[in-house]
């Protein structure tokens, strides 16, 4: 199915402006992630794509050619995993996941043999009996996504599925859930504030900051080629470098920079992987922290520039803290971007 | 056990409660089941006087009961709907309608009757029906139905799990009748063991209230202890706590359990 939003905004009574006008279109099987941070409004949009909140007056909501706008969540056909799962006390782990088929009024035979299917598929069948209270967490987000799944809605919205379970649990599900989706092969649209965790699961990675979408592609796209300081920053933590830029080069505090562009006026951003440690380079700082992390050092600089600098040293030696080191920072991986004064 | 001094005493005062509760009670039920209470338990025991109370106030026990279940079926009726009002919509107003369906917790039941002789007396249809006592009990018995709902509903997140259930496809009255009230069980039966309780044994407000033809069952034991023999009052006490130690029993259990579940 395809979801179109046309000029979607929301505007809570007492005056906040929750999204501004959005639009978003979402294709058959694509799953797009909304990443933002906490009060950019994804969770407002997801809730408005649901039925759960009513967009401001002007907004549409299109499901393929159904507009849904004016329908109530119940007759809008959409799979939601809640944060907090929102499982039923009251019920088994197979009652849960055949309530939405009960309310579609199936027969009897075919709920059963469809509960079952589905519990196969998120291999629940063991706790198929259980009380929702003797679950582990990674158990219960199963049956919550299981349950979502069961009664085939048009659209599947995922409110942070994964933020209610402890670090190392997140990572191994959160593959999982990659996995799950794809097979599932469903249109679905997954918030998160994790920018690791929408690059894994999605297709396509809108970022969303102070109630509007900023940016919208695939995740290689929003890390190689941010259009803003916003994306720059929140995807992948790129840092800016705060110099003055003329034409040609960028001038730090620890030496001066070559461009391959013309730096006038725009903000200049790197990525820690592609500050180099390097005898010949044309800075100059001190080493501040080295953090050894397993597969590579993280080696804080100070000195090159009001702020530490970062940089990845994948090889065995890391300096020392205090140690004078020279760093370089090849041209091309620079990102330069329009001035915003809001830019991390 | 009895190693110390302090020991012995707690036990003493322990025994003395004990008994200080307990011996009206027993003498109590067994004057009741006593041939003749005034030449002792050597004139014989005897379930004629039990027989007596039925002949004379089964009219009562009745009442009674249809009282406390009608009270229970309004407070049902009533109270549900009004706790998962307060329960979905938290806020000041919710707060002080709270406080309000309280009320008649702390004014004292003879104040209530008396208010609503002064507001309904005249109605004569109403003033000489049961229905009458009826609405003196459910009011008085309302805010225990309410507040014990509200506590159940109040723990769990309520909005969300509806919300859940709408996206399922449920209708507001499906997610009320599948979601809220399974998961407010636990409340609705400490609740409902509260009213039908105290349904059974009000008698202020009730004695305020009656005509003589319409007794409840602690007006009708006021009744026997002021025009019967003692033999007949006491089997009267034995009935009534017959009916009533069950209940108390349930309560108990009920609202520990749902306590448990609010926590």
């Amino acid at each position: 199915m395809t979801l179109r939003l046309t000029n979607t905004a929301k505007t809570y009574p007492d005056g906040t402006r929750a999204l501004m006008p959005t639009e978003l279109t979402v294709d058959t099987g694509e799953v797009v992630s909304l990443l933002g941070p906490s009060g950019c409004g994804k969770t407002t949009l997801l809730r408005i794509i649901a039925g759960l909140e009513t967009p401001d007056p002007g907004g549409e909501i299109w499901f393929d050619d159904d507009n849904v706008t004016a329908q109530p969540v119940e007759r809008r056909n959409v799979g939601m995993v809640f944060q907090s799962y929102a499982l039923f006390p009251n019920m088994s782990v197979r009652a849960n996941i055949g309530y939405g088929l009960k309310m579609q009024k199936l027969p009897k035979p075919e709920i059963e043999a469809r509960v079952t299917e589905v519990l196969e598929m998120c291999q629940l069948e063991k706790f198929s009996h259980r009380s929702i209270a003797a679950l582990s967490g990674g158990q219960r987000q199963r049956v919550a996504l299981a349950r979502a799944i069961a009664p085939r809605p048009r659209l599947l919205l995922l409110d942070e599925p994964l933020s209610a379970l402890d670090a190392a649990l997140r990572e191994a599900l959160r593959d999982e859930l990659a996995i799950l989706l794809h097979k599932f092969q469903i249109t679905a649209i997954f918030v998160t504030h994790d920018q690791d965790e929408a690059m894994a699961i999605a297709d396509r990675v809108a970022v969303m900051s102070d109630g509007s979408v900023v940016q919208s592609g695939t995740p290689e796209e929003l890390y190689r080629n941010p259009t803003s300081a916003f994306v720059a920053g929140f995807v992948g933590n790129a840092m800016h470098l705060k110099g003055t830029s003329d034409g040609k080069s960028l001038t730090l505090t620890g030496g001066v920079l070559p461009l391959d562009r013309d730096g006038a006026g725009q903000d200049i951003f790197v990525r820690a992987e592609d500050v180099q440690i390097d005898p010949s380079g044309p800075l100059q700082g001190q080493v501040e922290t080295v953090t050894f992390l397993g597969t590579h050092y993280r080696v804080g600089i100070k000195g090159i520039m009001p702020d530490i600098v970062t940089s990845i040293f994948p090889g065995q030696n890391a300096p020392r803290t205090g140690e004078v080191v020279k760093v370089s920072i090849k041209p091309e991986t620079l990102m330069l971007l329009p001035k915003s004064g809001v830019g991390k | 056990m009895f190693r110390s001094k302090t020991k012995i005493l707690q036990l003493t005062v322990t025994l003395t409660a004990c008994a200080f509760l307990l011996v009206p009670t027993i003498l109590s039920v067994l004057a009741g089941v006593t041939a003749n209470y005034f030449q002792g338990i050597s004139s014989g025991f005897t379930l004629k006087w039990v027989f007596r109370v039925w002949e004379l106030y089964s009219g009562s026990i009745f009442l009674s009961l249809w009282l406390a279940i009608a009270c229970l079926i309004s407070t049902l009726v009533i109270g549900l709907p009004a706790a998962y009002g307060l329960a979905r919509h938290p806020g000041w107003l919710s707060r002080i309608l709270e406080e309000f369906i309280s009320l008649p917790l702390a004014v004292p039941g003879l104040a209530l009757a008396l208010a609503l002789l002064q507001l309904y007396g005249s109605l004569k249809g109403f003033r000489a029906s049961w229905t009458f006592i009826l609405v003196g009990h459910v009011l008085y018995t309302l805010p225990f139905m309410v507040r014990s709902i509200l506590s159940v509903l109040a723990a769990m997140d309520l909005r969300t799990l509806e919300e859940g259930a709408a996206t399922l496809g449920a209708s507001p009255w499906q997610r009320f009748r599948d979601i809220v009230v399974p998961n407010a069980m636990p409340g609705i039966l400490a609740g409902a063991l509260t009213v039908v309780t105290l349904s059974i044994g009000e008698f202020n407000l009730t004695w305020m209230l009656h005509t003589p033809y319409l007794k409840t069952l602690p007006v009708g034991l006021a009744d026997s202890y002021a025009s019967m023999r003692l033999e007949v009052a006491s089997a009267y006490t034995l009935v009534f706590f017959v009916l009533i130690v069950p209940l108390l029993m349930a309560m108990q259990w009920a609202s520990a359990r749902a306590q448990r579940i609010a926590q």
